[in-house]
């Protein structure tokens, strides 16, 4: 965050960036090789490889303890891989720290839904958007530079209220996230993460304790916004969402990726098969 | 178009619109401006001590004198220990620093302010002295001193664990209360600098620069203008030196409401926003792209650095001090306070000194002196079993006479239960219920703006 | 409201942090070497010079090293004792007590008061015994308490102590802890500040502000085969010893012990598995407050003289042994005590008295900076 970007006072200075980067890469935005984890000598993510592709709407699916989060912690930086990269529009960023990965424009939500229980669902909504003029210190605090500040405030502002409306939450704008239901939490985390303007989103059980309402109105979100040109990598334990709605599907066990494949040919897929011991795929 | 900007306006209107559990009447008029909670809290705490004065000393023309001085002993603590309140809210109540090192932080600002502007003549062997540059120079020091501190603190320690930051930070502030009574150090410094830190036996610090006035001819009619003549006789309503002190509080209720004018632009505003969530999930803050780590550190100097000033205007502007003055206790008095008032909010910090000075530092001790002056008791028992053995042989005055006599440790046993309880019941305190929305703006769905 | 921690604990990936220990490693084994080489240096009576830096060596009587490890070890002993129970409330309650020293106060007061009761019957009034000599009456020498000429006073304080701190620590976690046990460990932390304020406070009022002598120290000091020795302090070493292995026998052979164990690793475990976690709960009270209370009856023993501050002024010392030896681990706080001891008392050696509680105190925010999971993790815990 360099002041030159942030003194851009007319749009806020991450879209300019991320429109930059990708009129230069073209190719898969995330590709995830040879990632390993190992938690005290018992190994959680084992020579993964995957690539996901511009546009697409990726699933990433795989029974308990396939390695599913740990591999989602090790590409957003919550957790240092121990071997492997993982590259994003064509920079490496293995080991990265959590913000520099999001600064890249990857982003990411949890499984159990981390809204900021004390902050009101707005506020939460207004903390996401990168390049705040107001996150330097001075800039908040000196009479003359806070102008420049409030400004970028209204203009986030609208932006906020246009997102609460699209995942339809505008009417919880002024509760604390704490008090919302854990599927409300979801689509706040949801609406939050598209705040940062990212290029791809990764999705940590979305539709996990959510209502079936609630469900639909999710995926529908998902679907307009892939039609807009977000990437999206989604990691659910409900099957038949990711085979209606994913046009690929990585499939992992004990660490390692079993099938990545469309929907159809995974479902036919022995190993896979095998790894779910006969569960009805 | 009407829109309010909390933290650019003046103190009214922080509070958020939706909140309003006093819906009506008097308190719910109150309860709508900030600057109205905490005159009104001030001004009952002000209105309680008359009644307490009066109480115990009768109506009378001394008793003005002895009015003034509670105002001026409340108005003199209440905005020391708001000062503090605010800094460590700012690393508590705001980013979840759990910092338990305040009293080290004041140790460094008022040494390092006595250390540049104290006198260069000790005026007893063995006593610390500085090397007399002036005091704006000093006490400006004492602040980013105490600052860096922090930062020699910060960089390795934020990344603990909150309980573990807790033990590092009383440790540091042990460590700095342990050299500042040490008379090695006092030498070596005499010896290397020029200057004596003065071991155990402290400092003679500067005059406070309001001291002045009151030498000056302006100075002079202004105090006698509180000597007035009542049937022929001269009466002095109130002492010179209570009114050079008050001269002292009030130039620190400027500091309190500078300080205090700060941490509302931050707290309202997108870098306070971060440390709310930093505080909140600090994991959620770094994977919305926010470079944690800095915002902590930024965070951490500026609290120490008030409190830093905190003590100079405290501890600093007493004539002496020693490394006494900066006991672990006196962390946990403003902690108290903060958790009184609602650690998360500023307002809450302000109304929280207030009370706990009010409340449970001065109160006590006044409604012991009212007991005693009213209750004519006979002289106190000695120890706490001469004192039961009055209870036994049905004297009550005397098993009484025992606590009043010993209200000083009672007063920390009511200190201690106080925390508790606020913890048990209501950790949120007076005011950290209220939803303060960190934004430059209202972030009520906008009029279009233009 | 602990933040999580994901970038601790090395991974092999991380080079540059695995680089930063490697260099902290070199420094601490190159100052204990040098200190070695000083401390041996200063034994021979030699004196040399490194060239750059302070000359090492010197003249150090072999005698005077003796006294000062030994003092440490006492003190050690003290310090691990206290830190058995604060490393297990750690762990199995999840909270940094802070009111632990207090509770050495608590033991101190109580088991002090009925030691010169007994040992001073008949000499002086009985509340003025009780309360542990508060008010005025006859000195510590009249009285007689010591483990010479009234042993059995000093066996009833003893028991007396550990009795009172326990009915005090299980008092205080029925009206404080208990309520709150599901609100995680800062709010604990920072009630326990509020008891330890409390406690203290309490103990004031009722035992009064003054410090005061407390043991008869005739014919204390013997001579056995040559060596002068002080029979207070043979006591202390001896009771800390039995209560060391006593605590060591109970978590490893009974059923109870394991439980405990099995709590302070995995409280969610524990409750999964069907270990009573109350029962538990009360049970580390038990043992942590006794030893507390006894720990700090034979400080008092060792010293001769107490104040309402005693326990207070030793916290940081033992949160210092119990962050050295891990968190959770009884063996560690006690080879923590010792370390921590022997710190405060050798370092006399080189650096005035003015600073050797600095030297523990920085010791002990190393530790918790660079090492959190303590300098004997990995060894065994328990």
């Amino acid at each position: 965050m360099s002041d030159a970007a942030a003194d851009a006072t007319e749009a806020p200075p991450a879209e300019a960036a991320d429109e930059a980067d990708d009129s230069e890469h073209s190719g898969p935005p995330l590709e995830v090789r040879n990632l390993r984890k190992l938690f005290g000598g018992i190994v959680a993510v084992d020579d993964a490889s995957f690539t996901v592709e511009q546009g697409s709407l990726t699933g990433l699916i795989g029974p308990n303890g396939a390695g599913k989060s740990t591999t989602f912690n090790c590409i957003t930086g919550a957790l240092k891989p121990d071997g492997g990269t993982v590259r994003f529009q064509g920079e490496d960023i293995t080991g990265m720290r959590p913000e520099q990965v999001a600064n890249r424009g990857l982003v990411r939500t949890f499984q159990i839904a981390r809204a900021l229980p004390e902050m009101t669902v707005v506020e939460n909504l207004m903390l996401a958007p990168q390049g705040q003029m107001g996150e330097k210190l001075w800039r908040s605090v000196l009479p003359a530079a806070r102008d420049s500040v409030v400004t970028q405030e209204r203009e986030l502002r609208e932006r906020v209220w246009e997102t609460l409306e699209f995942f339809e939450i505008d009417h919880l704008a002024h509760e604390r996230a704490g008090n919302l239901s854990g599927g409300q939490q979801k689509l706040l985390e949801m609406s939050r993460a598209m705040m940062t303007d990212p290029d791809m989103l990764l999705l940590d059980e979305p539709m996990a304790g959510v209502n079936p309402t609630l469900e639909d109105k999710l995926l529908e979100r998902i679907h307009d916004l892939r039609e807009d040109g977000y990437t999206f990598l989604l990691v659910e334990h409900d099957m038949d969402i990711i085979m209606e709605n994913c046009e690929r599907v990585i499939v992992m066990h004990q660490g390692s990726v079993l099938a990545d494949d469309e929907p159809e040919r995974v479902r036919s897929n022995e190993k896979v098969i095998e790894a779910y011991l006969g569960e009805d795929i | 178009m009407s829109e309010t900007v909390p933290g650019d306006d003046s103190v009214g209107d922080g509070t958020s619109p939706d909140d309003g559990d006093g819906s009506g009447g008097f308190m719910g008029w109150v309860q709508k401006s900030d600057l109205r909670i905490v005159g009104v809290t001030l001004a009952s705490m002000y209105v309680l001590f008359t009644v307490l004065v009066l109480l115990e000393q009768g109506l009378g023309f001394d008793s003005v004198n002895s009015v003034v001085g509670a105002w001026r002993t409340l108005t003199f603590l209440f905005a020391a220990y708001a000062v503090l309140a605010l800094a460590l809210n700012l690393h508590w109540g705001y980013t979840g620093m759990f910092n338990i090192g305040v009293a080290g932080f004041m140790a460094v600002g008022v040494y390092t302010m006595a250390l540049l502007s104290g006198t260069s003549d000790p005026i007893s062997a063995g006593q610390g002295y500085g090397w007399g540059l002036p005091l704006w120079f000093g006490v400006i020091m004492g602040t980013v001193v105490a600052g860096l501190t922090g930062l020699i603190a910060a960089v390795p320690a934020l990344r603990l664990r909150a309980d573990y930051l807790a033990i590092v930070t009383l440790g540091l502030s042990e460590i700095i209360r342990l050299l500042a009574q040490s008379r090695d150090v006092s030498t070596w410094t005499d010896e290397t600098f020029g200057f004596a830190t003065g071991g155990g036996r402290g400092f003679f610090l500067p005059d406070r620069p309001t001291e002045a006035i009151w030498g000056t001819d302006a100075g002079q009619s202004f105090v006698e203008l509180f000597t007035v003549e009542i049937g022929g006789d001269e009466v002095t309503l109130v002492r010179e030196s209570i009114i050079a002190d008050f001269s002292w509080s009030l130039v620190m209720i400027v500091f309190l409401a500078g300080i205090y004018w700060l941490l509302r632009r931050i707290g309202y505003s997108p870098f306070g926003r971060v440390l709310k969530a930093i505080r909140e999930d600090e994991l959620v803050a770094q994977s919305l792209g926010k470079d944690t780590r800095w915002f902590k550190i930024k965070v951490f100097m500026l609290g120490c650095a008030l409190m830093g000033l905190g003590g100079i205007l405290w501890q600093g502007s007493q004539g002496t001090v020693t490394p006494d003055s900066f006991r672990p206790i006196v962390t946990f008095y403003v902690f108290i306070a903060l958790i009184i008032g609602g650690s998360g909010s500023n307002t809450g910090s302000v109304v929280g000194a207030i009370l706990f000075v009010g409340l449970l530092f001065e109160a006590p001790r006044r409604v012991g002196s009212i007991i005693e002056a009213w209750m004519n008791l006979s002289s106190a028992p000695n120890t706490f079993h001469d004192a039961l053995g009055s209870l036994a042989s049905l004297d009550v005055g005397g098993f009484v006479a025992y606590f009043i006599d010993n209200l000083g440790p009672l007063q920390f046993v009511i200190l201690g239960l106080v925390l508790v309880v606020i913890v048990q019941r209501r950790p949120e305190g007076m005011l950290g219920h209220r939803t303060e929305v960190a934004a430059a703006i209202d972030l009520e769905r906008g009029e279009i703006d233009e | 409201m602990a933040l999580p921690q994901f970038f601790s604990s090395g991974t092999p990936l991380n080079a540059a942090k695995k680089g930063r220990e490697r260099v902290i490693e070199i420094i601490v084994v190159a100052t204990v070497v040098l200190i070695g080489i000083d401390l041996i240096a200063k034994l021979a009576g030699r004196q040399f010079s490194l060239g750059v830096g302070p000359t090492l060596g010197g003249d150090l009587a072999l005698a005077s090293l003796a006294g000062n490890v030994w003092t440490g070890i006492l003190v050690g002993l003290i310090f691990g004792l206290a830190g058995i129970g604060l490393s297990m409330t750690y762990s199995i309650l999840n909270f940094a007590n802070f009111s632990h020293g207090d509770l050495l106060t608590t033991g101190a007061f109580t088991g002090w008061g009925v030691a010169l009761l007994i040992a001073g019957w008949g000499v002086g009034d009985a509340g003025y015994l009780l309360f542990a000599r508060s008010g005025s009456g006859p000195g510590p020498s009249t009285i007689g308490a010591s483990i010479v000429a009234s042993p059995v006073a000093i066996v009833a304080g003893v028991i007396v102590a550990a009795v009172m701190t326990v009915v005090v620590a299980l008092l205080i976690d029925r009206l404080v802890y208990r309520p709150m046990r599901d609100r995680g460990g800062i709010p604990l932390l920072i009630a326990s500040i509020g008891v330890a304020l409390a406690l203290r406070s309490l103990i004031q009022f009722m035992y009064g502000s003054r410090t005061r002598g407390i043991t008869a120290t005739q014919d204390v000091r013997r001579e056995v085969l040559g060596f002068s020795i002080n029979l207070h302090q043979v006591t202390l070493f001896v009771v800390a010893l039995v209560l060391m292995v006593t605590m060591h026998l109970l978590l490893q052979e009974t059923k109870l012990g394991k439980a405990m164990r099995a709590m302070a690793d995995n409280k969610d475990l524990a409750l999964v598995t069907g270990i009573p976690t109350e029962r538990v709960v009360r049970a580390t009270w038990i043992l942590g407050a006794g030893l507390a209370g006894i720990a700090g009856f034979l400080f008092v023993l060792e010293r001769g003289a107490m104040d309402y501050n005693l326990g207070w002024f030793l916290l940081l010392f033992i949160f210092a042994a119990v962050i050295l030896g891990g968190i959770g681990s009884i063996y560690g706080a006690i080879a923590g005590g010792l370390v921590i001891g022997l710190v405060h008392e050798v370092s006399l050696i080189w650096v005035s008295s003015d600073f050797n509680a600095v030297a523990a105190f920085v010791i002990m925010i190393l530790v918790l900076l660079y090492r959190p999971e303590g300098i004997f993790s990995g060894v065994t815990t328990a």
